[in-house]
């Protein structure tokens, strides 16, 4: 065996208090695919930077070729032979596909002012490699999505890296794009280089990997081949969750009425990026119901259409009549669609008791403090916190505030978005209670977006699962883990 | 290479300007050759902001404190020690690429506005210290200078067509070879170009110097043109602001806009000066319409043509 072109040995990077990547090591020899994965937040992306030099590591090795490269500057990392293909990158927009590509092509030094003329002919050649031979003197922002990916990945190969990064190679992509893709790295391989190819699941890049090694929460967990990884107990845990009691109402329950929310046919463009396909979902008067899946899924994007922030195809109905046209704060105020955004969007700034008024804003003084003292006794670290600035709290508390906030409108339909995004199993527990005593005490009627199972689904009385952009199940939690559990593997 | 060039439509127009630059001192009049050798020193201040901001996307609030840099420090030397003129001038450029590092430094560790903010308290800076040493720099007055580059208008002139096209040339020329390309990728997405393996820092610091060489050169020479230095013409945070509408008015990211730009509006400026108090009113409000309707400028609209046939 040849000896390894990678090895990366206890890494390890922290964010102020927060542990991104605690310790992670593995190898990568000349012609070998390693599957890095892990749900969103689980610190895969920041092993890339950490490895690209775009951050730098607190502790650990980086060996190229047997060189220590940990803590250099990314362009001599670049130098030393490592390229990366990015997910989103902002190309030269005045530039055409061929001019972008002679970027990657140019030398790093301020006295060359003609670029050799070989320049022109290597450039056309790495284009027609990686199909954009026909498009090489349009620009950039006239290309389909696939041309831009194929553009960044032009990019990477004209650096003629040793090894190569790649960070969600199909995300947006078309299964026919995504064989072209697959078969362009699988060149990589064959030309002897050393691929790390990193994504959310083992699904989407097994039939590409030689070996796949999973992350959560910063922390190794498995690492062997692609169907080992997807049978091993702690894998399955964290993807699919543990056994999970559920507490599903049966949909019959709310039947008979109209639903309080009803989604039509949605389709929602990001620029050339399909973020939702005819996407249809409906939502009773008192139910809890979860949309499931991986980052990038579209869960965000479906929120933000329904609270009118984003432009969309196909139809909204709140009580029977369509949303569109409506304005965001329409929706939120009169309609009482109160969004809770994975981001959180406090008010860093103000006190934890401002936040809550401001968000209490519109009702009587007296409605408002009874209210207040409701949600105190919902999240009674909130009652400590009250003269604290909002950006003091930790995660769990932010996220406690920012879900008292949107309660503080009196929503009709409370849209929690990845509540969990980043935080300790502990605190998943106190949010995970607050949840169900919400369910058990109010007849409030809830739309959750998780990539957390086992957080989305005990609470749930219905699920959706969504995936690259379209509802590929629906049912009761209770059949979850079985009938829908492989594709979030 | 050269093909292109002679084919280019940009090329042509651009001689015929020359020639009809260049002959112009035989049918005006020296009051207007006056007026337009001030707007060609301005059209090099304005290009060489472009090369900042439109290239290495560094926003630069206060592009008289390279230029003040470079004509004080002529100013001083040649009043003070008499040094030659050129002497004075070379000087004059080498402080402003110093003023150029200092500004480089905090611009790679700063984003966004808080940078913006710090050139102009550059310039702020740069203000007071002319108006409290006004024993050296001359102060609120102004200070004459005893040397003057020439006694005629139409050589004075020449001169600055000659000074402003050269200048307009390598900035150009930089602009279209590979480090002005390596230059934009930086402005746009520096952590892509750092993993492309190129020395973001290295660039930008370049891009600093340069820009302040041709600042600081044709704040120098504006100065010995006119004889005198004073804040309001080479410091003042007004000027600032119009070097930084003559460039965006001209079309950002074009380099030959900037002084398409430049020479429009102190020409309009002068043109508009019957109207008193409402000249300033008028052009500022024609600038803003065109920065409104036309984001990419004269010349950037007329390359916008050009790139979607």
């Amino acid at each position: 065996m040849s000896a390894p072109l990678l090895e990366v040995s206890g890494l390890t990077k922290r964010f102020g208090g927060l542990v991104a990547v605690k310790n992670i090591g593995f190898d990568i020899r000349p012609g070998e695919i390693l599957g890095l994965i892990g749900p969103n937040g689980s610190g895969k992306s920041t092993v890339m930077k950490l490895i690209m030099g775009i951050e730098r590591p607190n502790a650990g090795m980086v060996k190229v070729e047997g060189v220590d490269v940990a803590g250099w500057p990314s362009h001599r990392i670049a130098r030393h032979g490592v390229g990366i293909v990015f997910q989103h990158s902002r190309p030269l927009h005045r530039q055409t596909v061929l001019e972008n590509i002679k970027l990657a092509l140019l030398p790093d030094s301020l006295i060359r002012l003609f670029a050799d003329p070989e320049v022109e002919s290597k450039a056309i050649a790495i284009a027609e490699r990686v199909g954009l031979g026909s498009v090489l003197h349009r620009r950039p922002a006239t290309l389909p999505f696939a041309d831009l990916r194929r553009m960044e990945l032009a990019k990477a190969v004209a650096r003629d890296p040793k090894i190569v990064l790649v960070d969600e190679p199909f995300a947006g992509l078309t299964s026919g794009e995504v064989n072209d893709f697959s078969d362009l790295i699988r060149g990589f391989r064959a030309e002897g280089r050393a691929v790390l190819l990193v994504d959310h699941n083992v699904k989407s890049v097994s039939a590409l990997v030689d070996r796949v090694k999973a992350m959560y929460l910063g922390e190794h967990i498995a690492e062997g081949s692609a169907e080992e990884v997807m049978q091993n107990e702690t894998v399955r845990r964290v993807y699919l969750g543990g056994a999970i009691t559920t507490a599903a109402r049966p949909e019959a329950t709310f039947k008979g009425n109209e639903p309080l929310i009803k989604v039509d046919e949605l389709g929602v463009l990001y620029g050339k990026a399909q973020a939702l396909e005819k996407v249809s979902i409906h939502v009773h008067e008192g139910e809890f119901v979860s949309v499931v899946g991986l980052n990038g899924a579209g869960k965000t994007t479906l929120f933000n259409a329904i609270s009118g922030l984003v432009p969309y195809s196909g139809a909204i109905r709140w009580e029977g009549a369509p949303l569109a046209g409506r304005s965001p704060a329409a929706i939120a105020r009169d309609a009482g669609i109160v969004q809770c955004p994975e981001t959180r969007e406090l008010f860093g700034d103000m006190s934890v008791r401002e936040n809550l008024d401001l968000g209490g804003q519109h009702l009587a003084k007296a409605e408002r403090l009874e209210r207040t003292e409701w949600l105190f006794e919902l999240f009674p670290i909130i009652k400590a916190r009250q003269p604290q600035a909002a950006k003091t709290l930790s995660g769990g508390e932010q996220q406690m505030l920012a879900i008292a906030r949107a309660l503080m409108m009196k929503p009709r339909l409370l849209i929690l978005d990845e509540p969990t995004l980043g935080l300790a199993p502990v605190i998943l527990e106190q949010l995970s209670k607050a949840l169900e005593k919400l369910r058990q005490t109010t007849s409030i009627t809830v739309l959750l977006g998780e990539q957390n199972v086992t957080f989305a689904l005990p609470h749930a009385d219905r699920v959706y699962v969504l995936e690259h952009a379209r509802i590929v199940w629906e049912g009761e939690p209770g059949r979850f883990a079985k009938e829908a559990g492989a594709g979030l593997l | 290479m050269f093909g292109r060039l002679i084919s280019s439509r940009l090329t042509w127009i651009a001689l015929v300007l020359l020639v009809v630059g260049a002959t112009l001192p035989l049918y005006v009049t020296g009051y207007i050759l006056g007026i337009l050798t001030l707007s060609y020193y301005f059209g090099v201040f304005a290009m060489a902001w472009d090369l900042l901001f439109g290239f290495a996307g560094e926003v630069n609030f206060g592009p008289t404190f390279l230029i003040g840099l470079g004509a004080y420090t002529a100013g001083i030397i040649n009043a003070n020690w008499g040094w030659p003129m050129a002497a004075c001038v070379l000087a004059g450029a080498l402080m402003a690429i110093l003023g150029g590092v200092l500004l480089a430094l905090p611009a790679l560790k700063l984003r966004g506005p808080y940078f913006g903010l710090m050139t102009l308290v550059a310039v702020l800076l740069l203000q007071n210290f002319i108006v409290i040493f006004a024993g050296v720099t001359g102060g609120e007055i102004g200070l004459t200078v005893p040397d003057v580059l020439f006694i005629d208008d139409s050589a004075n002139y020449e001169f600055a067509l000659g000074f402003m096209v050269l200048s307009g040339a390598i900035l150009f020329g930089l602009s279209r070879s590979p480090i002005g390309l390596i230059l934009q990728a930086s402005g746009q997405d520096a952590v892509e170009t750092a993993a492309l393996g190129f020395n973001v820092a290295k660039h930008k610091l370049a891009a600093f110097c340069v820009s302040a060489f041709f600042s600081g050169t044709a704040g120098a020479l504006m100065i010995f043109y006119l004889g005198t230095a004073s804040v309001g013409t080479v410091v003042d945070i007004a000027v600032g602001v119009q070097v930084i509408i003559a460039a965006v008015l001209g079309g950002r990211r074009t380099i030959l806009g900037a002084a398409v730009g430049a020479i429009f509006l102190i020409l309009a400026g002068e043109a508009l000066r019957p109207l008193g108090e409402l000249s300033t009113f008028v052009v500022s409000a024609v600038a803003l319409a065109v920065i409104l309707f036309f984001p990419n400028g004269f010349i950037g609209s007329l390359l916008r043509v050009g790139e979607k046939s």
